[in-house]
């Protein structure tokens, strides 16, 4: 444990970075804020907090359809964003970026233009046993809607998927293959490479759910070849309300556009309405314009620190908190994938998560419990729902200490 | 005693507590008393479902009067259901129906009956009163 302490401080200042984040230096219930409910949301740098005041200062404006000055500025700075989106995932152009309101609505939209309209019945979506609620109901709804299956891919004991169980289920009725890149329930990293080497081999399309893996690693979605990836900004250090769908040109340019209204048009009469080109065939009505803009400087944020050390000290933070964690004899891990992200779900045999979470929020300490919205996740387990503490770079082994403290007198309190 | 009496002793009751984690081991202890629900009412029928927590609760007219078993999978709203049950048992269905129990804010405490928390106790305490009702009839 003492070297893992030691290599934190060789990796690299967290300090200075924990200066980037107002939030962080505020107390909760007396006592110094412990944040490790970055898998729900991550908490914001002052350069992501200051892009709003500065918007709405001195750029307020209308997008796409202004010729004054500030509808400019404000347009350029939206498509400036889109750009840095587009660089930040390795997209080949900045039309395969689709700016929507979250992860959510990114996988509601694939479901309901591309499966509505090409789905029949019997046609298959395969998805995971890990995967979010938002993974899966729009699924199940276009899936009622359409006549099309849903089928899942079973995972083990240790929260890691079965591969031999996804190449029977893969086959050549699959459509879709809807699958996270990173379980925000349990942290496992997924095989991606070989799931969608088995979905390309049956001629499947390919939608990643990527809102637990930016966070934390560079994604390139032209190495990747997938068709679809979501995520969403507040997850990455940037505003909520926003996400990205990102999709293959070719693919985007064939499915119909999602909702109806302006700026997604061409032009419009009572009779018949052509389609503005992509991306803006998927952006009816005013956008997130602010949010939009502010997502580009969560990235150029990220972009300014050295990734590799970010790695290497999370998985750090990882190491560390499983070794204290597992100092208590009492703590069951939840998901001991081999890859994981530094989330740590667990539970204290005998204790219900909520209690705990209530006794730590107690001492200042912010984890979540509950189901993660993954029920089945929770039903595979048999558990009512876990204690997950999920790690940014900004967190620290000091933190990690309080956590500990915090859950002896947990324990002590509820024995 | 009256639904206020058992309020005001409670209220008085916490008064003692200087901290938060004496008031909260007197409140676990609490729940450890509480007059619980068979084990074979714990089925759909008498659970309140909370997104994290959940509450059973079952209730009985005794000589005009009510009185509820209840049970939580979690020891603080355990506590609080405990409360509630100490309040609420042993009095008639229409004093049931027409109270606006304080105690919970007065006791500070008020924070789990937040919507957000998703314990089941905001629709334990309607249950309660619905099942006061349905005497009433």
């Amino acid at each position: 444990m003492e070297t893992i302490v030691e290599k934190e401080k060789q990796i690299f200042n967290v300090q200075a970075i924990r200066a980037d984040f107002p939030i962080l230096s505020t107390m909760v219930n007396g006592k110094p804020l412990v944040y490790f409910d970055n898998g729900a949301t991550s908490q914001k740098p002052q350069v992501v907090i200051d892009s709003f005041v500065n918007y709405y200062s001195y750029t307020n404006a209308n997008i796409h359809r202004g010729v004054h000055h500030l509808s400019q500025m404000a347009t350029d700075a939206y498509e400036v964003a889109r750009a840095k989106v587009k660089d930040f995932i390795h997209a080949k152009s900045s039309n395969e970026i689709i700016f929507t309101k979250g992860t959510t609505e990114s996988i509601n939209l694939v479901a309901q233009t591309w499966g509505r309209n090409y789905l029949k019945p019997g046609d298959e979506i395969v998805i995971t046993a890990m995967e979010h609620h938002a993974n899966i109901v729009p699924w199940q709804m276009v899936c009622e809607q359409t006549g099309a299956v849903l089928k899942v891919i079973p995972m083990d004991e240790n929260g890691e998927l079965i591969l031999e169980e996804a190449e029977k289920i893969i086959g050549l009725r699959t459509r879709m293959l809807a699958v996270m890149h990173v379980s925000n329930a349990l942290g496992t990293i997924n095989p991606i490479g070989q799931l969608m080497d088995m979905a390309k081999k049956v001629g499947a399309l390919i939608l990643i759910d990527g809102a637990q893996a930016v966070p934390h690693f560079k994604v390139d979605v032209q190495a990747l070849d997938c068709d679809f990836y979501v995520f969403s900004a507040h997850k990455m250090f940037g505003p909520s309300g926003v996400g990205i769908l990102y999709g293959k040109e070719k693919i985007l340019s064939e499915i119909p556009p999602y909702q109806g209204g302006g700026d997604m048009i061409k032009t419009v009469t009572f009779e018949k309405t052509s389609y503005n080109e992509v991306p803006f065939k998927f952006e009816a009505g005013t956008p997130n314009i602010e949010g939009g803009i502010a997502i580009g400087v969560a990235i150029d944020y990220l972009n300014a620190l050295n990734h590799e050390e970010v790695l290497k000290y999370e998985n750090n933070l990882l190491q560390y908190g499983t070794l204290a964690l597992q100092s208590i004899e009492e703590v069951k891990f939840i998901g001991k994938a081999l890859q994981k992200v530094p989330v740590i779900s667990f539970n204290i045999e005998g204790l219900h998560p909520y209690d705990v979470g209530f006794i730590l929020d107690k001492q200042g300490i912010a984890v979540r419990t509950g189901h993660h919205c993954a029920q089945p996740v929770m039903d595979f387990f048999k558990v009512p729902g876990t204690i997950r503490a999920s790690f940014a770079f900004y967190n620290t082994i000091d933190e990690i200490d309080s956590m500990i403290a915090a859950i002896h007198l947990a324990k002590k309190m509820l024995k | 005693m009256s639904i206020a009496a058992k309020e005001a002793e409670i209220v008085e009751e916490f008064e003692m507590f200087e901290d938060w984690t004496e008031k909260y081991e007197y409140l676990i202890d609490l729940g450890r008393a509480l007059p619980l629900i068979d084990e074979g009412l714990k089925t759909e029928e008498y659970l309140i479902k909370g997104c994290q927590s959940q509450v059973w609760l079952n209730a009985e007219l005794k000589e005009g009067k009510v009185f509820y078993k209840a049970d939580s999978d979690a020891q603080i709203p355990k506590g609080i259901v405990s409360l509630l049950v100490r309040v609420m048992s042993d009095e008639t269905p229409e004093e049931i129906v027409h109270t606006e129990l304080s105690f919970i804010d007065q006791i500070g405490l008020k924070e789990h009956l937040s919507p957000t928390r998703s314990n089941g106790l905001v629709s334990m305490i309607k249950q309660m009163k619905i099942y006061a009702l349905a005497f009433q009839l």
